[in-house]
């Protein structure tokens, strides 16, 4: 333990995510012994990002207006949405440079020994999008493990009745990873989700 | 604490929870050790060496390293994979969960032996995965039963409170199921006779019986059985509420 101040401080790094305690420690006498400007700079952008960061009106992904960049983008294709758990989902997608549609962040994904339900989750505003009939197709991007495939298996079911297409990330073998080492479920999942190779 | 060294043991995995960068902490019931909490290195690395063995409804044969404050997963080889069938129907994923969770909650103590719970969940998912049974039937079967090994066994005939033979018509989770009359308390209840029936069968396993019954008496059964449940936790299930019923 140290004193007030500095434990205070090690105690709020702590709580962040992938942060353990020795972390906490580590970053808490890399800010002490760090140059007082840098230090103001880190301050003010923790201090900008809660206050000028919103979510966008439109798909829940994280915004400076009340619209994201990509829902502001004319350029993007209106008829297709992309779902995903979280924020940093889409930054992921995009590095892909593959999709040219819009996206709706779930804002997590259905766990119920956590007590998460479809209710907890961005799916009444994904339900109401999907309602004005401007979507032909919906791609399930959440997670390729256990709860992520549920809440696809549940999106999938829900919108059923409105006849659109619906397709799944094909959730193959990471890329770099041997064969062999590939357990069962995942390498399974790879077949399940295998395209048509045009040559 | 156990002594420090290596072992092996079979286990279904519980929960999982995220742990500094790229590790989790898995929740298992094993076969010799009862509940156990260890930590799967790398685990959420796209290459990492376990891929999806240690994600919830997994039954693995394990080898853990028993380390000082949390033990460590070093190998995990899959021995059934219920949790692929399990996810595919909502319904089944919800049901399944609870079960997860009413196995965590019943073993009260970590690392005391519960293979009676042990074999009855891995027996649950078998069923829950195979979809030959309504899951909300396997689920309510599932929770009776645990409770049963649990030492919290409900009558649903005879009187739980003087053993006079049934059938009874009065129901009341606080004084252990079916009470005769003379015994009932205050605010018991009066279900259908059917549902203290199916009841009955998802006690012993009797899913001819159980298959025979119909939604309304079901559904009642289902009340009861959480009911009975809820009354012998401190704290209810998150998951219950969740649970999609047929
Ligand atoms: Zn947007
Ligand atoms: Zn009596």
């Amino acid at each position: 333990m140290y004193e007030g101040v500095v434990q205070d401080l090690i105690d709020e790094l702590g709580r962040l995510p992938g942060v353990g305690p020795k972390g906490a420690q580590r970053i808490a006498f890399h800010l002490l012994a760090a140059d007082p400007t840098d230090v103001r700079r880190l301050v003010l952008a923790l201090t900008e990002v809660k206050e000028k960061v919103r979510f966008c009106k439109i798909c829940g992904n994280v915004a400076e207006d009340e619209l994201c960049r990509i829902c502001r983008d004319p350029r993007r294709d209106v008829a297709v949405i992309c779902v995903v758990e979280e924020s940093k989902d889409v930054v992921a997608i995009e590095k892909t440079r593959e999709y040219r549609g819009r996206y709706h962040v779930l804002g997590g994904a259905i766990s119920p020994i956590e007590g998460i339900g479809p209710d907890d989750l961005r799916v009444k505003e994904l339900m109401t999008r999907l309602a004005d009939g401007e979507i032909t197709e919906l791609i399930l991007a959440t997670d390729p493990n256990l709860e992520g495939e549920a809440t696809a298996t549940y999106l999938a079911r829900l919108v059923k009745p409105m006849g659109l297409r619906v397709t799944r990330l094909a959730s193959g073998l990471p890329v770099g990873g041997d064969l062999e080492y590939a357990d069962e479920v995942t390498l399974g999942r790879a077949f399940e989700g295998r395209r048509l190779l045009d040559v | 604490m156990g002594p420090v060294g290596l072992y092996r043991d079979e286990g279904v995995v519980l929960r999982t929870q995220k742990l500094g960068e790229a590790d989790r902490i898995i929740t298992l019931l094993t076969r010799e050790h009862g509940r156990i909490r260890a930590v799967a290195k790398g685990v959420r690395r796209t290459k990492s060496k376990f891929g999806a063995r240690l994600e919830p409804f997994m039954h693995v044969d394990l080898q853990i390293y028993e380390g000082r404050s949390l033990d460590i997963v070093q190998q995990a080889e899959s021995l059934a994979t219920y949790g692929e069938r399990i996810c595919a129907d909502y319904g089944r994923y919800t049901a399944g969960t609870a079960m997860l969770e009413t196995a965590e909650r019943l073993t009260s103590e970590e690392n005391e032996p519960a293979v009676q719970h042990f074999l009855l969940l891995v027996g649950g998912l078998r069923t829950l995965a195979d979809g030959a049974q309504p899951a909300s039937l396997v689920l309510d079967a599932f929770l009776v039963r645990s409770l049963a090994v649990a030492g919290y066994a409900a009558s649903f005939e005879d009187c739980a409170q003087c053993a006079r033979p049934g059938p009874h018509s009065y129901f009341n989770v606080a004084a252990g199921g079916a009470v005769c009359p003379d015994c009932r308390p205050p605010g018991s209840v009066t279900p259908a006779a059917e549902t203290l029936v199916l009841l009955s069968a998802l006690l012993t396993g009797d899913w001819a019986a159980a298959g025979a019954s119909e939604a309304r008496h079901r559904r009642e059964a289902s009340g009861l059985a959480s009911a009975y449940l809820q009354w012998h936790l401190e704290r209810g299930l998150r998951s219950l509420p969740l649970v999609e019923r047929g």
